[in-house]
């Protein structure tokens, strides 16, 4: 019987063989796999074991951490001023996980990240208590409270950059909401989460990156920029040879303009300032579509931007001729992200150069060491600095004597764009009001910024991007200057 | 066995007893777990924990008496067996003793239970009644062939107790429990010796004939149809063990058990072809219609599915424990593996083992498995009766499979089925049995490796020797 004894045994050497050879592949091979798996609750225990490292505005943390008695997680994260900064921070729920920086940074806020390998291993020698990391950003906290108070219970977003480096100085999305009602794991916790997330106002929605309007009247800049780039004109106050009526190609119907306003053979400095619809239709047709999408693209858009937090892309399609004539001035299926328009400006305002937007500074390690800091980086050139700097006069004047005078400071230089951009089936809704604009001061354009107001509770007709746009702006500019005093 | 060869570990005439490598490898096994006793005291509270002396000198004790019970009743037995059931036992102590600290397990017990009660007293319990029927059968069984009488009693026995829980309720989707007052057991583990006792006794009488009466075709011995009874029998058992206890374990260990000491006692590699035939029939015959089973093989296949996890996350749960591990593990006490909830220290006990101790664990944990397998085979080889091969061999294969089913289930290598890792899982049957397995065996290699009785002095020794000049 010794023969099939033998072969058992090799058998039973099978089967523990078969067991190594799996926990080999379970424990090594797919153990990142299992380990970052949404399921795996270790994540987020591991996310609150410790105390969180911050999110810090200005030198002051915005965000802290509390204690809690709950089982499995031994922190809970708290907010300051939440509603205003949820645009940035997002939110770290022990129920519902985390998004924005909170998800973005968690390897430094945890104090696990590979960066932070050398800090860990010392500090288990000398046995000090595990400790997150911090996350400095680039945002104002002035300018983020002026944009948050201007927008106040309307429904709308700013986004305000530093033009020279592409820093984040604001970023408000409103009506928002307090992440702390929701970063426990109680039934109160559930309940406010369901409330957020049923609201029809949709509070946790950041408008400021993720939602993208028709950009209306403001996106004449860039189709302004196309013409100047393209040498469709060279002069910003030569005759622009444009009809009125403007009959959009193809069709049998006109393009108006808003109101009755002197824009036949308007120049380009007029009509920005009036804000032709004629001129710059016209503009759009003669360019054709493919130019216009890629002075489009060259600003930034078609594509996903990331802050490091990911912002939609904005969308300037490939359509047809009357489409594409509307795509000009910012109508059709023409779409853009706050963030992107404060682009736009960023670019006219840094001498036609884009750069990249970004709002994470630094990155600490918990012992206060810097282990990043952000290089500024150019994203693109959508325009030479001399068609830069023609534009620059042109925005001048919308706010010197045109649709922008409500963004006027005294002492500095503001150039800005209005749009009251129509929207919903034959223009049923409420249009959304519009700004663009940039600050110079001697030092330089320090900011850049662009403030959607999605429907005031104003009347219709008062809708208008310099009526309710443009004081939000100049509110924010003003405080990034201020604060640069 | 006309070939002599050096497998056996049979020696010569003075043939160590090795009683000395044995209580060296004990005081090994002891101080390991200790250790680890120690170690999760010191992740969980930060200080060595303070029944660490009671639980050190339970493990000595039992250590010791068994050791001692060796010394005195199976002088020559092989040496490594009891020391590795040891350390299995005492390491399987700590990880229920560690997951009684458990935050979320003490919850959820009182939510559910209304109470919490920690199990690793009641295991250090179990153990000492293990170790004392351990000792038991080693001081009454004097030989193994004594057991030969009892053939059809151990099948008629074990016949009631694979059939009794069928009686009782369902407990968490399976009836493989006996429920008296406060007691119960799963008398599963106590089958499976009682079966491999009957499997040796039959198969040692009727395997001349079912080896040499048969007919060849396709290259295959076909056995002849009187002779298919009894594998029929046990097949058609196994399946309804499957279908009314819905224990796929029980069932596979049962079949895999017969096949293979069917294949051993008549070296007819077609008694292998059936088996895998009929159980791959059974397997999906009942698949087909059960629920029971359909959701483990579901679950095996797709455990992170939205319709298993709404069902059960356990292989979920278990599959992340093992690679949240890694290759080192995460040390004792500081791992998450009670996330698993329910069952985590007795099915799936070997996922504290992954998560804790690491790939390098685990590997060690499956290699003393395979080691008490290879000791159990090889007192197999060693036997010098049929008997006694038989009941080495399908002990120690009912071994293997149990390991392997277990562990590949909580592991995703196979669909799960409600086994326990012997010695390491907290269950009062399963420490029972095992120990119980641990002591046929030694008792058999006993035996198999005490020293033959001088021959006879020949009286023409002389007479024939060469003598040169």
């Amino acid at each position: 019987m010794n023969k099939p004894l033998r072969r058992i045994a090799i058998f039973c050497g099978v089967l523990i063989l078969a067991l190594l050879v799996r926990t080999n592949y379970l424990q090594y091979v797919r153990a990142d796999e299992l380990n970052s798996r949404d399921e795996n609750r270790r994540v987020r225990i591991e996310r609150y074991a410790h105390e969180r490292g911050n999110i810090i505005v200005d030198g002051n943390p915005v965000t802290g951490s509390v204690e809690t008695k709950d089982s499995d997680f031994k922190y809970k994260r708290v907010w300051k001023n939440g509603p205003m900064w949820a645009p940035v921070t997002g939110y770290s729920s022990q129920a519902f996980d985390a998004n924005f920086l909170e998800k973005l940074e968690d390897g430094i806020l945890t104090g696990n990240d590979d960066q932070l390998f050398f800090n860990r291993t010392l500090s288990m020698f000398t046995g000090e208590k595990k400790q997150g990391g911090n996350v400095v950003t680039t945002l104002n906290a002035a300018a983020q409270k002026a944009a948050f108070k201007g927008l106040g219970d309307k429904k709308g977003a700013v986004a305000a950059l530093d033009p020279q480096t592409g820093a984040i100085l604001a970023l408000v999305s409103t009506p928002s909401y307090d992440p702390s009602t929701f970063a426990g794991n109680s039934t109160a916790d559930s309940k406010a989460w369901e409330k957020l997330s049923k609201d029809k106002n949709k509070p946790m929605l950041n408008r400021a990156l993720r939602e993208t309007y028709p950009p209306g009247s403001t996106f004449k800049v860039v189709t302004a920029a196309a013409a100047l780039e393209n040498g469709l004109y060279t002069s910003i106050d030569e005759h622009t040879k444009s009809p009125l009526p403007y009959r959009l190609p193809l069709t049998t119907g006109n393009l108006e303009n808003e109101g009755n306003i002197p824009c036949e053979n308007a120049s380009l400095r007029e009509a920005l300032r009036w804000s032709c619809n004629t001129v710059f239709g016209k503009i759009s047709d003669d360019l054709g579509n493919q130019k216009m999408i890629d002075q489009a693209n060259k600003f930034g858009f078609n594509k996903d931007v990331f802050t490091p937090v990911r912002a939609d892309a904005s969308v300037y399609p490939k359509d047809n001729r009357p489409q594409n004539a509307m795509a000009g001035i910012g109508q059709a299926s023409n779409r853009a992200t706050p963030l992107q328009m404060a682009m736009v400006a960023a670019a006219v305002a840094n001498d036609g150069k884009l750069m990249q937007p970004y709002m994470v500074a630094e990155r600490k390690a918990p012992n206060l060491d810097v282990i990043y800091t952000h290089e500024k980086e150019q994203l693109s050139q959508p325009l030479s600095g001399e068609n830069a700097q023609k534009l620059q006069q042109m925005m001048e004047t919308v706010v010197k004597n045109g649709t922008g005078t409500n963004a006027l400071i005294n002492g500095v230089t503001v150039g800005g764009k209005t749009g009251t951009a129509q929207h919903g089936l034959n223009n049923s809704e409420k249009p959304y009001a519009w700004f663009i604009s940039y600050a110079k001061t001697d030092k330089g354009s320090p900011v850049a910024v662009a403030v959607v107001v999605e429907d005031g509770q104003a009347n219709r007709d008062d809708i208008s991007g310099g009526g309710l746009a443009a004081p939000i702006a100049k509110a924010v500019m003003k405080a990034v200057i201020d604060s640069k005093k | 066995m006309s070939v002599v060869t050096n497998t056996t570990t049979i020696g010569a005439i003075d043939a160590p007893s090795r009683r000395n490598t044995e209580l060296m490898m004990m005081v090994f096994a002891v101080a390991i777990s200790v250790f680890a006793y120690a170690n999760v005291g010191l992740a969980m509270d930060g200080k060595l924990p303070s029944g660490m002396f009671g639980y050190g000198a339970g493990l000595i004790l039992l250590g010791g008496v068994a050791h001692l019970v060796v010394r005195k009743f199976a002088p020559y037995a092989d040496p490594l067996l009891l020391p590795l059931a040891t350390l299995l036992n005492g390491l399987g102590l700590v990880l229920i003793w560690r997951l009684d600290q458990s935050p979320r397990l003490i919850q959820r017990a009182e939510v559910l239970y209304g109470a919490y009660s920690p199990d690793a007293p009641k295991q250090l319990l179990y153990s000492a009644i293990g170790v004392a029927f351990f000792v038991a059968v080693l001081v009454i069984l004097k030989d193994h062939r004594i057991l030969q009488r009892y053939t059809y009693i151990s099948m008629v026995a074990a016949l009631i107790l694979l059939i009794l829980p069928m009686f009782f309720p369902a407990v968490n989707g399976a009836k493989i429990w006996i429920s008296l007052g406060p007691f119960s057991i799963q008398p599963g583990e106590f089958a499976k010796i009682l079966i491999a006792v009957f499997f040796s006794g039959y198969l040692m009488v009727k395997r001349d004939a079912l080896a040499l009466a048969s007919r060849r075709f396709m290259g295959l011995y076909l056995p002849r149809g009187r002779d298919l009874g009894p594998i029929i029998t046990i097949w058609a058992l196994s399946i309804l063990i499957l279908v009314f206890e819905t224990d796929l374990g029980t069932s596979l260990l049962f079949f895999g058990l017969f096949v293979v000491m069917l294949y051993v006692a008549t070296e007819r590699t077609s008694w292998i072809v059936f088996g895998l035939l009929m159980s791959a029939v059974g397997a999906v015959g009942v698949a087909s219609f059960e629920p029971h089973v359909q959701s483990r093989v579901n679950a095996w296949l797709d455990p992170f599915s939205k319709a298993t996890m709404a069902q059960s996350d356990q292989i979920a749960q278990s599959l992340m424990s093992f690679g949240s591990g890694g290759t080192l593990g995460t040390g004792l006490g500081q791992g998450h593996s009670d996330l698993i909830m329910f069952a985590a220290n007795a099915d799936f006990i070997l996922s504290t083992v992954g998560e804790e101790l690491g790939l390098a664990g685990m590997m060690a944990v499956l290699l003393i498995y395979g080691l008490i397998v290879e000791r159990g085979v090889r007192t197999a080889l060693a036997a010098r009766d049929p008997f006694g091969k038989l009941l080495a061999i399908g002990l120690s294969g009912a071994f293997a499979i149990q390991v392997f089913v277990v562990a590949g289930g909580v592991m995703g290598l196979i669909p799960l089925s409600g086994m326990t890792m012997p010695f390491l899982a907290y269950g009062g049957s399963s420490v029972l049995a095992n120990w119980a397995l641990i002591a046929i065996l030694i008792r058999i290699s006993d035996t198999a490796r005490r020293p033959a009785p001088a021959p006879a002095p020949s009286s023409d020794a002389e007479m024939t020797q060469v003598v040169r000049p």
